[in-house]
């Protein structure tokens, strides 16, 4: 299966759901309505029905509000959750399905990058210890120095004093915490990062140093990422392509530069409007007006209608599907596809 | 007289092999209603300044001088007992770690019924019902589904929204809100921000906003502490430090943005790093990353003066200056 055919994409993401029970016990699941005990069951639509490539030595980046189910998508990929439905496929082998265990060769290959920086690393291990052990796994033969002047360096690489590696993670500021946990994930030289939110816990300085880092890993060792963060300079910065979505699902994936220049979903073209200017006074943004609807009780038709100012009555019975446009992008919007968002 | 008066505020740290100075000399003061804008690399001390205020600074870390000064009331000699009615109450703060407020076995509900009833006369419904406004007032959909969920099953966002929601619960009067907005996407934080600037302009809430990003600092506050090291090294009307700082610093801070630089470039970084604690160089802590730097800088530590509307700490400031406007004129 693993065939030298680097046109197949490192992740292809099928049909992926997720749903969290809202209800855990039976006894929860009763409730009274309208003086009558009813028996209801509510789910968490996180995912919904989300198809998604990552091709090899790119950087797909995930934007979209909070909660729309950014961080639920990573953990999906990285084997930290089962999906409800749907596939996941990495290498060109199905990997949604893997016990623990059958996970585990893939465990090095894959890095995940969590969103809290103060959750990322072991509170009980030294930055010391928590970096050494990467390194002796990548390289059995070096020396006890060795290894320690690894460290030293991974330490160096994303700006953090080598002589704290004897400090424990609560010795370290938030972004310094991340920052190392950045750098481990870089030192177990994975093939492929998943990484959530990782710098926006960071101050612009150290950001630049943090993403020339990956960029340099993306461009030396062929990295590839799915990178999620909701700083749309960032995605400007780093990313080769864009998917954005809204309440679990993907409303438009293109180049980013296309992204940029030409947005064509109606939410997509509200989050770029509301990037704050660094010397403006008034932020000039699409104002989002209604009610924003959780995925606890999901609409039906398009997931973004409650916000949209180009909703019709098809959106509201009929899911829109993503649509190949010209220059290449994505989009699912029925306005989109009816050629009426631009009129008028 | 001022909200909040800070002076001298000093915070070191013993750890094992030596003591080091996490804090030093800061003074600064918030007005009622005023916003304040902390920012510094990361590391500089912003999140230890919030945590002194709060008097959360716990062994080996402890106040070694200073005293900050709440409506006249020295929070540094305060009592345990006043701490617990103030905290929450007058002033309160938005964590960077949401996980310091959330408890992970109790849902969300149960810790905000719990800090209402521990600080107002009100029956758990009634509770129940202002933690429910509450939610709403930081966009948090289905607010009743979310009061009987436990912090994991909530997105990074949701729990960041959460913990603003707690820490306006009891209408402080000054809230410290370090890095609220840093797991937000640009829409809800458009929204978070208005909301806490409502609160400040009609409630006379004052704000201390700490974060890395200055395009929120340049949209929110009213003037801004940059902070390296420890120390203050800038300070002043937020307006005039992000259109012509004056410190090398802050200077570098901005030209590192990503919107100053072209998109697949390599970002324009300030050379270098910030010094650990236990690493401070000799006279200006910013010396070793600095292009302006003399020998001077090297040996004594520039104090922090007044020059024109800004306060800053830098021996060269007033070359830079007249050097700036002499470009000016060539331009
Ligand atoms: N318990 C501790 N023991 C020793 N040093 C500490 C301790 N807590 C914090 N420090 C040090 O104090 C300095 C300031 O930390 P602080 O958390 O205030 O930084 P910050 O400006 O908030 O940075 P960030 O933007 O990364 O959150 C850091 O260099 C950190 O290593
Ligand atoms: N373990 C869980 N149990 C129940 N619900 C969950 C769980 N994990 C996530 N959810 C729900 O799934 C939805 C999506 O959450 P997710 O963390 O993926 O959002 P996100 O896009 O990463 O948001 P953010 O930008 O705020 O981090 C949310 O409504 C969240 O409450
Ligand atoms: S499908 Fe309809 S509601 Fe959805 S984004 Fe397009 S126009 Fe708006
Ligand atoms: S005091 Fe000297 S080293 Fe420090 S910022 Fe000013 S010029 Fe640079
Ligand atoms: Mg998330
Ligand atoms: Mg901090």
């Amino acid at each position: 299966m693993k065939d030298m055919n680097v046109r197949t994409p490192l992740v292809e993401i099928k049909g992926l759901e997720k749903q969290f029970d809202l209800d855990q016990g039976w006894l929860e699941t009763l409730k009274f309505r309208n003086g009558r005990i009813t028996r209801e069951k509510r789910a968490v639509h996180a995912v919904n029905n989300v198809t998604l490539d990552v091709n090899r030595g790119e950087a797909l980046c995930v934007v979209g509000e909070s909660g729309c189910g950014k961080s639920t998508v990573a953990r999906l990929v990285a084997g930290l959750l089962t999906p409800t439905s749907g596939e996941i496929h990495y290498d060109g082998s199905r990997i949604d399905d893997l016990s623990r265990a059958q996970m585990q060769p893939l465990r090095n290959r894959i890095q995940m990058i969590f969103q809290n920086p103060y959750a990322s690393l072991n509170p009980r291990m030294t930055i010391r210890q928590a970096l050494e052990e990467p390194v002796r796994h990548h390289n059995p033969s070096f020396s006890a120095a060795e290894v320690r002047e690894k460290v030293t360096e991974v330490m160096m690489s994303v700006g953090v004093d080598p002589t704290w590696a004897k400090r424990y993670p609560h010795e370290f500021s938030g972004g310094q915490r991340q920052r190392i946990a950045i750098a481990r994930a870089l030192t177990v030289d994975p093939e492929f990062i998943i990484a959530d939110e990782p710098i926006s816990a960071l101050d612009v300085s150290i950001q630049a140093q943090v993403l020339n880092l990956m960029l340099e890993a993306k461009e030396s060792r062929g990295l590839t990422y799915l990178f999620i963060t909701h700083d749309l300079s960032v995605v400007e910065h780093f990313g080769t392509r864009v998917a954005v979505l809204y309440l679990g699902s993907v409303c438009e994936v293109a180049d980013t530069a296309t992204l940029f220049s030409n947005p064509k979903h109606p939410y997509t073209r509200a989050l770029l409007s509301a990037v704050p200017q660094l010397k403006d006074d008034r932020p000039n943004h699409i104002r989002l007006k209604g009610e924003i609807p959780t995925p606890i009780n999901m609409p039906q038709g398009c997931p973004f209608q409650s916000r949209c100012a180009f909703a019709n009555n098809r959106c509201d019975s009929e899911k829109p599907k993503a649509i190949h446009q010209p220059d290449g992008s994505l989009v699912a919007c029925h306005a989109v596809e009816e050629n009426r968002l631009d009129e008028g | 007289m001022s909200l909040l008066s800070v002076r001298d505020l000093t915070v070191k740290f013993a750890m094992r092999d030596e003591t080091v100075t996490a804090l030093n000399g800061i003074s600064f003061d918030v007005a009622k209603g005023e916003r304040l804008g902390i920012v510094g690399e990361s590391g500089a001390g912003k999140s230890i300044t919030g945590f002194a205020l709060m008097k959360l600074i716990s062994r080996p870390g402890y106040v070694d001088r200073g005293e900050i000064l709440l409506d006249g009331e020295d929070v540094v000699k305060m009592s345990d007992q006043r701490l617990r009615e103030l905290r929450g109450d007058k002033m309160s703060m938005i964590f960077q770690d949401p996980m310091v407020t959330l408890n992970p076995v109790l849902t969300i509900g149960q810790q905000m019924v719990e800090t209402l009833l521990a600080h107002r006369k009100l029956s758990r419904e009634e509770a129940r019902q202002i933690a429910i406004v509450k939610l709403r007032e930081v966009y948090i959909n289905s607010p009743e589904e979310r009061l009987d969920q436990y912090p994991h099953e909530l997105s990074g966002g949701m729990r960041q929204r959460i913990i603003i929601a707690i820490a306006l619960l009891l209408d402080p009067e000054l809230i410290i809100a370090d890095e609220p907005t840093t797991a937000l996407d640009v829409t809800i934080q458009a929204d978070i921000m208005e909301l806490l600037l409502e609160l400040c302009q009609s409630n006379k809430v004052g704000l201390i906003l700490i974060t890395h990003d200055l395009g929120v600092v340049s949209q929110m506050t009213e003037r801004t502490l940059v902070m390296y090291a420890g120390r203050i090294i800038e300070a002043g009307r937020t307006r005039e430090i992000i259109n012509d700082p004056q410190h090398p610093y802050t200077q570098g801070l901005i030209n590192a943005l990503p919107q100053q630089t072209l998109p697949g470039h390599k970002l324009r970084q300030i050379p270098g790093n910030m010094p650990s604690l236990t690493n401070i160089p000799p006279g200006c802590p910013f010396n070793p990353r600095c292009e302006y730097a003399t020998d001077l800088c090297r040996t004594r530590i520039p104090e922090i003066a007044q020059y024109g509307e800004v306060q800053v700490a830098c021996h060269e400031v007033q070359r830079l200056q007249a050097e700036g406007e002499r470009q000016e004129q060539n331009a």
